[in-house]
């Protein structure tokens, strides 16, 4: 059973699934409780999964017994075990946030959501576990799709945002799959500690060289790296609020796993660091992608969509981290996909308690929402305040091993760059702080003798999820080092 | 120069599709237009990974000349053609039908709401 268990947090879900509609048939409210369940056994067996790669060391799991390189291979190591974690931890959390927010937007189709978020939640873990070039595109596709599926079910203008995400998505799994033929041509192999191996022999080759562009770009797309972001504001603002709950976490935050995969497993740091300039290059688009997300940001009058572009500039600090291609850098890209995973959930529950409590997610709408709802913006401040870097939470500990990483890398540019979006990220969160205790109209609320807003809390299912991210939040800021000395320091790639 | 482009005519092909569904994803402003721009373009890639399981010689298919009641029953692997990308692009097939399926029905319901297919009218509807 426990040599079982790589396989069964992909098993689980996808079993789950296919039963969701088939039981919403039957009786609907049973949903919901079968998601919660799918989702717990799912963690369950991923903390399993990450204790054992932690006491024993990496996970090989061959499917149907079919020996790698013919078979498909799991691979578990730190990196992945701690990716698995933060999946089904967020799953789980915006599936039991999900359930009021659904009933009030989308009610009728709640059983075809419910089955097409856990296929969604699959297709991360397949992502993340696989150690097949060409089975990663297999789940690439299940995630996307099912991405595209859950965005447009949204409000007004979803439909068009969704089919312009398919336009570019599809561009950019396209990109992957001739990447992985190209391989193919050179290699004959498409297992990936087989290519590692077969690789260094061909650095020369120009087919691996367009390879590389080709996964560059094409993983670039599905992460929304700065030029090729256009998707994603669009995309993440008109979905339901649990779905971008679901996909603005995971979804870019996976793609950059997958682009730390192919740099450094795949391919190895010899390659990608020593022989193409794609390290500077990075550095430079990172920095780009900070200051133009940081920017945009402070343009947006719309909570969710300003939330949407400081996803684009999460996005850059940790593409330029990686280009930075020194291992404290790298530590703090990989404690940064953990944490921004947090950050970003936190953010878009408290957006999409603010659409079911308002029916809007505009800037405005905060208008004395500390009185209203204490606890929902408790949890605000402490997401907001990990966002811009203050130190008990645990965005300081990722921004600061970045900003280590340039100053040891000589990289001035992206210390300013990382500071400048430090600063703006304080007028953003300030500015809804200023709004939500309505500072501004102090002296007309006098006028009206002590009228006072009545509290009008969430409802509890949506409050715990939201509460909960904010705790771990603070807990993993103040247990940053355990985590970084058992598991990160693994995941970082022999640069 | 001749030799150059006749030898590697499959991959010319192929880029020539590729670029030819791009262009219909860029440059198309109907939406039904651009979903089959976007077809073409997968089946550019799949084009792509047929021809390269192809091998120069003798090469044929293992299942023709290693059935029942024929001789030769050695399986030499320059002597049959690549069977690894056929199958590779069945899978792929089927995410290109899923996606195509998904982008005609985001279509259909962009149809039903606005009543057009033409991108610049329904960002005008938006308003």
């Amino acid at each position: 059973m426990i040599d079982q268990l790589p396989v069964l947090t992909i098993i689980i879900p996808l079993v789950f699934a296919f039963i969701t509609p088939l039981l919403g048939w039957w009786k609907e409210r049973f949903c919901y409780p079968w998601v919660l369940l799918s989702l717990s056994l799912c963690m369950i067996c991923s903390v399993f999964v990450l204790f054992r790669v932690i006491s024993t060391g990496t996970i090989h799991y061959y499917l149907g017994n079919w020996t790698p390189p013919w078979g498909i291979e799991y691979v578990i190591d730190h990196l992945n075990a701690l990716m698995l974690v933060i999946i089904t931890v967020t799953a789980l959390l915006v599936a039991v946030y999900s359930k009021k927010s659904l009933e009030q937007e989308i009610p009728e189709k709640i059983v075809y959501f419910y089955t097409v978020f856990l296929l969604q939640v699959v297709g991360f873990m397949g992502i993340v576990v696989t150690g097949d070039m060409f089975n990663l595109y297999v789940f690439l596709e299940i995630t996307s799709l099912t991405g595209y599926a859950l965005i447009a079910v949204g409000e007004d203008g979803a439909p068009l945002a969704s089919f312009r995400y398919i336009i570019m998505g599809t561009v950019g799994a396209c990109f992957y799959l001739l990447g992985v033929g190209y391989l193919y041509i050179a290699t004959g192999s498409l297992n990936i500690a087989d290519l590692s191996s077969l690789l260094p022999g061909l650095y020369s080759s120009k087919v691996i060289l367009v390879a590389f562009a080709f996964f560059f770009v094409g993983i670039a797309i599905k992460m929304a790296l700065f030029p090729l972001h256009v998707w994603l504001p669009d995309a993440y603002t008109k979905a339901p609020s649990a779905a971008s709950a679901l996909i603005a976490p995971l979804m870019t935050k996976i793609s950059v796993y997958v682009m730390i995969r192919v740099m450094f497993t795949v391919f190895n740091p010899s390659f990608t660091i020593d022989m193409l300039p794609i390290a500077d290059i990075m550095v430079g688009l990172g920095i780009f992608a900070i200051m133009a997300g940081a920017i945009m940001a402070l343009a947006q009058t719309d909570f969710k969509r300003m939330l949407c572009y400081i996803v684009i500039a999460e996005i850059g600090y940790m593409v330029g981290g990686t280009g930075l291609a020194n291992a404290i850098a790298m530590k703090g890209v990989i404690l940064h996909i953990l944490n921004d995973t947090i950050m970003t959930l936190g953010l878009f529950t408290v957006a999409g308690i603010i659409a079911y409590q308002l029916s809007g997610h505009r800037l405005s709408d905060f208008r004395d929402l500390f009185k209203k709802m204490p606890f929902t913006m408790a949890a605000f401040v402490v997401t907001a305040l990990s966002i811009i870097g203050v130190p008990p939470t645990c965005g300081f500990f990722s921004k600061w091993y970045l900003i280590q990483g340039a100053v040891i890398a000589h990289c001035w540019m992206f210390v300013v760059a990382l500071l400048f979006s430090s600063l703006i990220n304080i007028i953003l969160f300030f500015r809804i702080f200023e709004i939500g205790y309505g500072f501004r109209e102090s002296g007309e609320a006098h006028g009206h003798g002590g009228e006072k807003a009545l509290i009008s809390e969430a409802p509890m299912t949506m409050l715990i999820p939201t509460i909960v991210t904010a705790l771990l939040i603070i807990l993993i800021g103040i247990y940053n080092q355990p985590i970084i000395t058992n598991i990160i320091r693994f995941a970082v790639p022999a640069l | 120069m001749f030799d150059f482009i006749m030898g590697k005519y499959n991959y010319w092909f192929y880029i020539a599709l590729m670029m030819i569904g791009f262009y219909a994803m860029i440059g198309k402003r109907n939406l039904i237009k651009k979903i089959i721009g976007m077809n073409i373009f997968q089946t550019a890639i799949i084009l792509f990974y047929v021809s390269i399981a192809f091998k120069k010689g003798a090469a044929t298919l293992p299942i023709l000349e290693h059935a029942h009641g024929h001789d030769v029953h050695a399986i030499e692997a320059s002597s049959y053609i690549n069977p690894l990308p056929h199958v590779l692009m069945l899978t792929a097939i089927v995410v290109m039908v899923a996606t195509l399926g998904v982008a005609l029905a985001i279509a259909i319901k962009i149809y039903r709401r606005y009543g057009t297919l033409e991108e610049d009218e329904i960002i005008e509807a938006m308003k």
